[in-house]
C-alpha cells in the first residue's frame, strides 16, 4: 500500500519535472528561432549598410542603390499620422474614460474598437483605397498612407490612452472638484498632464508599428522606386511653408524592401537585409524610447 | 438648487464624443467601401459561382470567379501556423505563470511583446530566404514558393501573441485556487491542468481566437514565400496564394479603377473581413466572461 503511493508520488513528480524542462525547451526554442532570425538579419543586412546606401537614390544597379527617399517618405508619412492620430486617439479615450455614460451608445463604441484592433491591415488599405484614392481625389499621395496608418493606429492609441487615463487616482479628480474646477479644467490640469507618460509610451509603440506597415500602402499604391524627393516644406518665399508634399509620390522603407525581395537577383537581397535591417534598428530605437518614457514617468510620479 | 451647466464645457463634450465616435466611422467606412464595391462585382457574377467555382483565374480571358482556391490557400497556411504556434505558445504560457521565477518573466514577458513589433515583411524575408533554402536542405523537391514555410513562419510571428495572452489569463487566476490545490498535495503540473487550466479557458480561448485571426489576415509574409498562383490545393508543399496575397499581386499591378479585376479585390476584401470579424467578436465575448469572473 505504502509502496504504492511511493511509486505513485515519485511518478507525479517525475511528469511534474518532466514538465517542467518541456516548458522551459520550448521557450528557450521560440526565442532561439526569432533571435536567429533577427540576427542573420543583422549579419546580412550589415554588409550592406553604409552611409552610401542611407543617401542614395533606388537604382537599377544593386550596388548603387540606396535607401534615401524611403526613409524620407517614412518619415513625412509618420508626421501625417501622428499628427491625426494622436489628438483624435486622446480625445476619444477622455471621452470613454471620463464622460461616457453606461450605455449602449458606450458598449458600441467599445466593442467596436476591441474589434477593429482585430481587423487585418490590408483590409485597411482596402478602404483607403476605395474612399481616399478616388472618391475623395487625394490619389496615391503622403497624405492618403499617413491617413490610411492612422486608421490603423487610431484603435490602439485609444486602448492605451484609455489604460493611461484609468490610472490617475479618483482622489486627484476630486480634490480638483473640491476646489471648483468644472469637469473639463480638471482634465485639462490634472488627468492629462499626470497620464501624459502613459500616453505617449502608447503612442510610439502605436507608430512603431505604423512604421513597418507594408500591406495596406500596398493597396493605395504606394510606388516603390521613386527617384527623387518629396517638395520641400520649407520654401524661399512667403509664406515659407508649403504643404506640396503631402500630394506628391512616395516610397516607404517596407515598401522598398518588399520590392527589392521579390527581385530575384542575389545581390538585391542584400539590399533588402540592409532597408531590413534600417528598419528593425528604427522599430526597436521607437520601442526603448517607448520603454525608457514609461519608466521615467513611473519613477517620477507616485501616488 | 441652481445648477448652471457652463456651455464651453458642453462644447467640449460634444467634440469628445464626436471623436470616440470616429471608431465606429471607421467600421462603417470598411463595411460600406467593401460592400459598395462587391455590390457591384455580385452584379457580374452570381453568389453561387463566387462560392462554388474551384477556379480563380479573374484576370484571364476565360474568367472564373471562385474563392475556393484562395480560402484553401489561407485556411493552409493558417493551419500550418497553428499546428507550430497554439502548442507551443501554450506550454510557454504555462510555463511561464506556473514555473519560471518572477525574474524569468519579467524578462521573457516584454521581450515577447517587444517581438510583436518587427514589421511583417522581415518575417516575409525570413520565410522566403532564410527558412525555404533550410528546409530545402530537408526535402530537396520543396519549391521555392510554398505555403509550408510561410506558415512556419507566421506561426513563429503569432507564438508571442498566443503565450503573452494565455500568460495574462493564467495569471489573472487566484492564488488561493492554487495554494488550495498544492496544499492538497497535488503537483505543478497537476495543479495547472486540473486547477488553473479549467479557470482561464476562456481566456486562452481568446488568445488561440486572436492568433487565428492574425493568421489569417497575415498577408506580407504569405504574399512574399507562398506564390501567387491561386490553387485549390490543401497540400502545404505546394504554393498556393491566399486571399490576402491575392489583393496584394491585384494591387501591384496596374488595374484600372471601376474595372471588375479593381472590384475582386474588394470581394477578396470583404470574405476576409468577414471571416476575421467572426473570430474577433467571438475573442471579445471570450475575454470579457473571464474578466467578469473574479
Amino acid at each position: 500500500m505504502t509502496q504504492d503511493m511511493h511509486r505513485l508520488i515519485a511518478g507525479n513528480k517525475r511528469r511534474d519535472r518532466f514538465f517542467g524542462w518541456a516548458g522551459l525547451a520550448a521557450m528557450v526554442f521560440a526565442v532561439t528561432i526569432l533571435l536567429l532570425l533577427l540576427v542573420t538579419l543583422g549579419l546580412e543586412g550589415g554588409r550592406r549598410l553604409s552611409w552610401e546606401f542611407l543617401t542614395s537614390y533606388p537604382s537599377r544597379v544593386p550596388e548603387r542603390a540606396g535607401i534615401l527617399p524611403a526613409c524620407v517618405g517614412t518619415v513625412l508619412v509618420m508626421l501625417v499620422t501622428a499628427v491625426t492620430s494622436v489628438p483624435l486617439g486622446v480625445a476619444a479615450a477622455v471621452y470613454l474614460e471620463e464622460y461616457a455614460p453606461k450605455s449602449r451608445v458606450t458598449a458600441v463604441i467599445e466593442i467596436n474598437i476591441a474589434n477593429l484592433a482585430g481587423v487585418p491591415s490590408i483590409v485597411y488599405g482596402l478602404m483607403a483605397l476605395g474612399l481616399f484614392v478616388y472618391p475623395l481625389h487625394l490619389g496615391h499621395s503622403i497624405l492618403t498612407a499617413g491617413l490610411t496608418l492612422t486608421l490603423l493606429c487610431l484603435p490602439v492609441v485609444i486602448i492605451v490612452a484609455r489604460e493611461a487615463i484609468r490610472t490617475v487616482p479618483s482622489g486627484i479628480r476630486e480634490a480638483a472638484y473640491a476646489l471648483g474646477a468644472t469637469k473639463w479644467q480638471t482634465i485639462r490640469d490634472h488627468v492629462l498632464p499626470y497620464s501624459t507618460g502613459g500616453i505617449l509610451t502608447g503612442v510610439i509603440i502605436a507608430l512603431s508599428r505604423a512604421v513597418g506597415e507594408t500591406a495596406p500602402l500596398i493597396t493605395i499604391g504606394a510606388l516603390s522606386f521613386i527617384a527623387f524627393l518629396p517638395s520641400p516644406p520649407v520654401t524661399a518665399t512667403p509664406p515659407f511653408l508649403s504643404v506640396r508634399w503631402l500630394f506628391d509620390p512616395f516610397a516607404v522603407l517596407p515598401m522598398q524592401m518588399f520590392n527589392w525581395i521579390s527581385r530575384p537577383q542575389e545581390a538585391f537581397h542584400l539590399n533588402a537585409a540592409g532597408a531590413g535591417l534600417v528598419l528593425m534598428l528604427v522599430t526597436l530605437a521607437m520601442n526603448g524610447l517607448a520603454y525608457y518614457i514609461r519608466y521615467r514617468s513611473r519613477r517620477r510620479i507616485r501616488w | 438648487m441652481m445648477r448652471k451647466r457652463n456651455p464651453g464645457e458642453q462644447i467640449i463634450e460634444a467634440l469628445l464624443l464626436l471623436a470616440a465616435l470616429s471608431s465606429v466611422g471607421i467600421t462603417l467606412g470598411i463595411v460600406g467601401v467593401l460592400l459598395y464595391e462587391s455590390a457591384v462585382f455580385f452584379r457580374e457574377v452570381s453568389v453561387i459561382e463566387f462560392l462554388t467555382d474551384t477556379q480563380w483565374t479573374p484576370l484571364f480571358a476565360d474568367p472564373h470567379y471562385g474563392i475556393l482556391p484562395l480560402l484553401s490557400g489561407t485556411m493552409t497556411t493558417t493551419g500550418v501556423a497553428l499546428a507550430l504556434a497554439l502548442p507551443l505558445g501554450t506550454i510557454m504560457a504555462l510555463y511561464l505563470s506556473e514555473y519560471a521565477s518572477a525574474g524569468v518573466r519579467e524578462t521573457v514577458k516584454p521581450f515577447l511583446e517587444l517581438l510583436t513589433s518587427v514589421p511583417t515583411v522581415i518575417f516575409g524575408y525570413f520565410a522566403l530566404l532564410v527558412v525555404t533554402p533550410c528546409l530545402q536542405l530537408l526535402w530537396p523537391a520543396l519549391p521555392g514558393f510554398n505555403m509550408l514555410s510561410a506558415g512556419l513562419v507566421i506561426g513563429v510571428m503569432i507564438i508571442p501573441y498566443i503565450s503573452s495572452v494565455s500568460e495574462d489569463a493564467l495569471h489573472a487566476v487566484p492564488a488561493h485556487l492554487r495554494e488550495g490545490s498544492l496544499a492538497m498535495g497535488a503537483t505543478r503540473m497537476q495543479t495547472a491542468f486540473r486547477v488553473v487550466v479549467p479557470s482561464a479557458v476562456s481566456g486562452i480561448a481568446a488568445a488561440y481566437v486572436l492568433g487565428i485571426s492574425r493568421a489569417i489576415g497575415e498577408t506580407m509574409v504569405v504574399a512574399i514565400a507562398a506564390g501567387m498562383q491561386p490553387t485549390l490545393t490543401w497540400n502545404p508543399l505546394e504554393p498556393a496564394a491566399t486571399v490576402t496575397a491575392f489583393i496584394v499581386q491585384v494591387s501591384l499591378g496596374d488595374l484600372p479603377h471601376g474595372s471588375i479585376g479593381y472590384q475582386t479585390i474588394f470581394v477578396a476584401g470583404l470574405t476576409l473581413f468577414v471571416v476575421t470579424f467572426l473570430f474577433n467578436v467571438a475573442g471579445y465575448m471570450l475575454r470579457t466572461r473571464y474578466h467578469r469572473k473574479y
